[in-house]
Parts: structure tokens; sequence; C-alpha cells
């Protein structure tokens, strides 16, 4: 298993897996473009990564960095979008891009399953949630009956750990509390036992308690299923806790890629430093303020030339002339299995953190 | 929601004696005196006060509503007049209870003369409904499913011309067109239901449809709206995701939610127009609730008048009220 890892972060486009079988889930040059009254508006613009069965990855990156529209397309839950998307996207050897919708949506709910940020949104307000979750066992069982359909409801909505589940299957989203919908969310996704599950901020719009229940319990679940998991978050915390690797996204793209404990302790983007930076820590002093990172998230129309995170990034003249101006970078190889986006070289990185963390250096500001 | 229902009930018998004493008060604050009009060209003086005990006008405003009040627990004598009656014992009538008054300009108990209108309105007014409902909702379903296309612009702006024609011109287009330039059809005239379905059916078939016109126009252009905000619901995207087929996803998904608001529109414009659609009823001479009214307001029939509003505000009041219960069937959030 260790050793397929390096297929996570593959650049080039000769097959690197030689004949290996292909990860469970593998995308590769991603594109989506929404073509709008304003301009093209370049979502994802080039993203490649792969998740096994049993692993997690978690997609990081700001709001509009292209995290959820990423997911969106693989789900296929842009096809009726104006959306043009491009590249290859497969699924336990289906590609699924170029399938018909019908087939798409075969797959939807039975080999991939999705939850989202917020859970009473993100439930049908009129029906009961025994009714929504033995509606998405129905759509991929045709055959089953409505008696068995809920005795497969009440099975998950128990096994997710809520109590009195033959009681509270009748019950509206809304007689739900916020952790309780999202357990049902999940029990939902996971009724068809799908071998990938996609996670859209699960815990964002839960309270902080909350949170960590709904990880462990995903991490749980993950471990009794075995499946992938794509977990798309803002919260650094939450990648620490749950995933194997990491991909760090900026205006469509991937800035970095790697082992979760690669890219937390040995970060080698301007702007995965910078999230590190903003996020709280035990370990920090009280009075030291976190540290946000300056700016906002480019206009996915007009992307700023050559690096995309040029405007935001203090180190263009470490790097020298106007080459983080004028030149994309390409991903390199930090270490085995870890990429990176930029220019600085590893001396010139080394350099520049040794300066950030002495006392007082106030280098991102 | 039984303690609910009857709540509104009192609360709608409170509004219907507020109804009956502003109708009251309007009728008397208009400039026209109902004794002069009805006194002809060689009118004296004491014709007019003989015409105005005969109809019942002589009394104080407040007697006379207590008179109207008091007729609905017993018996009623017209003309109420002591004088009048003994000069012609022959012609007085005897209201029983619950009497909602007499009209002396039709010479005929109220309830008497309104009675037969009911059905003519309710039959127009419910085939109406039944085709604008069904015809709008889904021509504003498939305007938000073809939004922006060329089929959603001519159904949206078709719906606009309707909209903003009057009822009387739609009603004579129609008339025109379909009666008397291509004879497809014969001048309709109400018969009751209890002579022929068929027949009921063909003979409210353009004055239900002049409605249905009118108003399909705006529930096209409602339901897409529903339509197109629900269209952008969360849950709607979770209901794909599970991998619900599309056609599903709008017309169960979609529809339960978008037609909630609808339920409560619907339900309101069907109680205004159960009290008469004054136009269409004219137009086509159907005798119902809507031509009483234009007849008893030229006439300053104040009995009339009083007892249409009633009934009127009867139908809105239960409409609303339905329309209240109705919410809390189909809306799971909302408890009473």
């Amino acid at each position: 298993m260790e050793g397929m890892e390096i297929e996570d972060v593959e650049v080039t486009e000769v097959d690197p897996r030689g004949g290996q079988p292909r990860p469970y889930l593998d995308v590769t040059g991603l594109k989506v473009h929404f073509p709008t009254d304003d301009g093209l508006v370049k979502a994802v613009d080039g993203v490649d990564f792969s998740v096994e069965e049993g692993k997690t990855l978690a997609i990081v990156g700001e709001s509009g960095s292209g995290k959820s529209v990423t997911m969106q397309a693989v789900m296929g839950l842009l096809r009726r979008t104006r959306a043009k998307i491009e590249g290859e996207v497969w699924l336990g050897g289906t590609e699924l891009l170029h399938a018909s919708n019908e087939d798409v949506r075969r797959l939807r709910g039975a080999s991939m399953a999705m939850i989202f940020q917020d859970p009473l949104s993100a439930l049908h307000p009129y029906y009961t949630i025994g009714n929504q979750i033995e509606e998405a066992y129905r759509v991929h069982h045709k055959g089953a009956s409505r008696k068995s359909a809920r005795q497969r409801g009440i099975e998950m909505l128990d096994r997710v750990g809520i109590p009195n589940a033959s009681r509270r299957i009748d019950q509206y989203p809304h007689e739900f509390s916020g952790g309780m919908r999202q357990r049902a969310m999940i029990a939902m996704a996971l009724i068809n036992d799908p071998k990938l599950l996609i996670a859209d901020e699960p815990t964002t719009a839960l309270d902080v308690t909350v949170q960590a229940q709904i990880l462990e319990l995903m991490k749980g679940l993950q471990s009794d299923f075995g499946s992938a998991i794509v977990m798309i978050t803002h919260d650094l915390g939450v990648v620490a806790d749950i995933a194997d690797d990491v991909l760090v996204m900026y205006a469509g793209r991937a800035v970095e890629t790697g082992k979760t404990t690669d890219v937390y302790f040995d970060a080698s983007h301007p702007y995965t430093w910078g999230l590190l930076r903003s996020m709280p820590r035990l370990d920090r002093d009280r009075e030291d303020r976190l540290d946000p990172i300056p700016g906002t998230p480019p206009s996915l129309i007009h992307l700023p030339s050559g690096c995309a995170f040029h405007p935001r990034c203090p180190f263009p003249e470490v790097v020298g002339g106007d080459r983080c101006f004028t030149e994309m970078p390409e991903l390199f190889e930090v270490t085995a299995n870890h990429h990176a986006r930029c220019f600085l070289t590893d001396e010139q990185r080394r350099d520049v953190l040794a300066k950030a963390s002495a006392p007082g250096s106030e280098v991102f500001q | 929601m039984i303690w609910y229902t009857i709540r509104r009930l009192i609360g709608a018998v409170g509004l219907l004696v507020v109804m009956s004493i502003v109708t009251f008060l309007i009728f008397y604050a208009t400039p026209t005196d109902p004794a002069r009009l009805t006194c002809g060209k060689n009118c004296t003086p004491t014709g007019i006060e003989q015409n105005r005990k005969y109809l019942g006008l002589d009394k104080p405003i407040t007697q006379q509503y207590l008179a109207f009040v008091g007729g609905l627990f017993h018996d009623r004598k017209f003309p109420a007049d002591k004088e009048l009656q003994q000069a012609r014992p022959d012609l007085i009538l005897t209201c029983h209870a619950p009497c909602l008054g007499y009209s002396p300009l039709h010479n005929e108990e109220v309830w008497t003369y309104l009675k037969p209108k009911i059905p003519v309105t309710i039959s127009i007014v419910l085939f109406g409904f039944i085709l604008w409902l069904t015809s709008g909702v889904l021509l504003g379903i498939v305007a938000a499913l073809f939004r922006g296309k060329f089929l959603d612009r001519v159904l949206v702006s078709g719906a606009l011309l309707f909209y903003s024609f009057p009822t009387f011109f739609v009603s004579l287009l129609l008339l025109q067109l379909i009666v008397f330039q291509f004879n497809w059809m014969q001048t309709p005239t109400y018969t009751p239901i209890s002579s022929g379905v068929g027949d009921w059916l063909y003979n409210l078939f353009l004055p239900s449809l002049t409605l249905a016109l009118v108003f399909a126009a705006a529930y096209i252009r409602l339901t897409r709206a529903y339509m197109l905000e629900t269209m952008g619901e969360d849950y709607l995207r979770t209901a794909r995701a599970k991998g619900v087929k599309e056609r599903k996803v709008v017309f169960k998904h979609t529809l339960r939610a978008a037609l909630t608001p609808i339920v409560t529109i619907a339900g309101l414009d069907f109680g205004i127009l159960l009290a008469g659609a004054p136009i269409t009823e004219t137009v086509f001479s159907f005798q119902g609730l809507g031509y009483a009214t234009v007849q008893s307001v030229q006439i300053f029939d104040l009995p009339v008048i009083v007892v249409i509003v009633l009934l009127a505000a009867c139908f809105v009041v239960l409409a609303n009220l339905v329309v209240d219960l109705l919410y809390g069937v189909i809306d799971p959030r909302v408890r009473y």
C-alpha cells in the first residue's frame, strides 16, 4: 500500500504505474471552467490526485480555491451546468468524465457518496429522515421493499450513533440537532456501502465538540467499511486528525501535495506556511497573534500572471528577477511523495524559514 | 390543531361583525338616497317618506343594524313599519330565522334571491380554478426548466400579455372568436349540473377559460419563480448526489418545496373569487354572485349588499383557514 502512494502526486503524463493497478479514485489533469458573462472562470485548472481505498485525502484551501468544485466535478454534479470539464477521472476502473449521464448517476450514491457542509440545508425539509435515507437505498436497490429499506435505514442510523433509531427515523430534519443531522447525512451516504466518500467541509457548520465526534465517527466507519475518503476542508486541525495525504489548492491548482506529516513538518510552499501560521495551536504562546495571510484569493477570471500566489507572497525578491511575475512554477519534488509549486530553491527556503522563525519576525506582514 | 381551528373561527365571527358594521356605515356615507331613487319622476316628499318607511330606512342606523343581526336569531316581519303593516296586512312577509333580510326592491327574501346564484359562481370559479392551477403550474415548471431559452421567453411574455389584458377584453375576445367568428361553440348559458354534466361543462367552458387565462398567467410566473428559487437549494444537490434520477429530482424534490407557497396563494385567490367574478359573469350574462353584486350596488339594495359582503368575507376567512390548516399538513415544520 505505502509503495503506491507515490502515484498520488504524479505530474508527468507517461504511465507512471508500470502496470500497477490504479488507485480507487484517480484524477488527472482535471480542469473545470465556467463560461460567464464576465469571462471564463477557471475554477479548477489542472489538478491531479488519487486516493486508495482505506485512505484519506484532505483537500485544503481558502474559499474559492476550487476544492469543492473539484469534487463536484468528480461526482458528476456539474454535468447539467455550463461548466466545461477536461481531464480524466477514474473511479474503480471506470472513466467518469466521458461516461453517460445515466452511468454516472448509477455510480453516484452507490460507489461514491458525498456529505455536505450544512446538514440542515442539505436535507430536504419536507421529508422525514427515514424517507430520505430509504430513498438513497432504493435508488440503487431496485427490488428492495420499503420495509427492508427502512430496516436498513434504522441499522445505519444506529451504526452512526443515533440513539433510538427506530423512533427517530420518522422524524424530520428540523427535529434533529446539528450533529445528529450530520450523522444522518453520513448514514445516508454510507447506506450503499460506497468505496469513496467525499466529505465537503462536514464539520464546518458544527460546534467544536460535535466536530470531534463526527471526525471520530468517520474514522471508525472508514476502518469498518474500508472506503476511501476525500475530505474537503479549510481546517488544518481536521487535516492533521484524519488525513493520510494532503492536497493544498490555490486558485484552482495544487500548490503543495504530499503525506500529511511531510506537509505539516516540512511545508515547502509560502501559501502552506501562511495556512499553518494562521492556525490556532495549543503549543503557541498566548501572546502570539495569529498571522493571517495578507490579501484575498485572486479573481478566477483574471488570474495573476506567473505564479498565482505572487501578489500575496513575501518572497518574490528572494527568488530574484521577475520570475514569479512572468513564469508559472511547476510542481517540484521536495522529497519523495512531496511536491510544491514554488521557485524557491531548497537553500532559499531554509534560509527564509530560519529568518521567519527568528523572534520578532514579521516576514509575512 | 382543534384549538387552533376554534380560535380562528371565533376570530372569524368577530371579523364578520366588523365587516357588517363597516358595510352599513359605508352605505350611509354615500350621498345617494335610496328612498328618493326608488320614488320615480313625479315624487312628493310624502312619497319619499313612504318609500323610506317601506325600505326600512326611517329608523336610526343602530336600530337597523340590530334588527339585521336580530334576524339571525328570530323571525322578522317585512315591512317592519307598524303603520304599513296595519294598512296592508295581506302584504306582510314573515322571514324565518335565521333571516338574512328582505329586499323590497326584488320583493324577495335576500337568501331566496342569492341562493340560486351561488352554484353558478362556484361552478365557474371551480372549473376555472382547476384549469388555471394545472396549466399555470405545469407551464411554470416548463418555463423554469427551460430558463433563459426560447420556450421560457415565449411562456413568460405570453403570460405577461394575458395578465395585462383586462378581463372583459379577454372574455369578449373569446366570445367573439369562438362563438361569433368561427362558430365553434354556442353562446354559453348556465345550466345546472343536475341537468347533465356535459352541458354544464360545455356552458362553463368560456367563462371559466376567461378566468383561467387571466389567473394562469400569474401562476406561470409564480411557479417559475418558486421553482427557480428551489432549484438553488442544497437538498437538491444531496438528492442528485444520492443518484436520484433527474426527473424525480424535479418532480418530487423540487416541486414539493416549490408548490408549498403556491398552495397559499391559490387558496386565497379561490376564496376571493367565490364571492363572484363580476366582469366575467356580466359579459357572459351568468346570474352569479358577481352579477348580483353589480346589480345590487346599482340600485342601492342594502339588504343584498350586506349579505354579499358577509358571504365574501366568509369565503375568504374560510379559504384562509383551510390554507393555514393545510400548511400544517404539507410543511412538517409548521405546528399549531
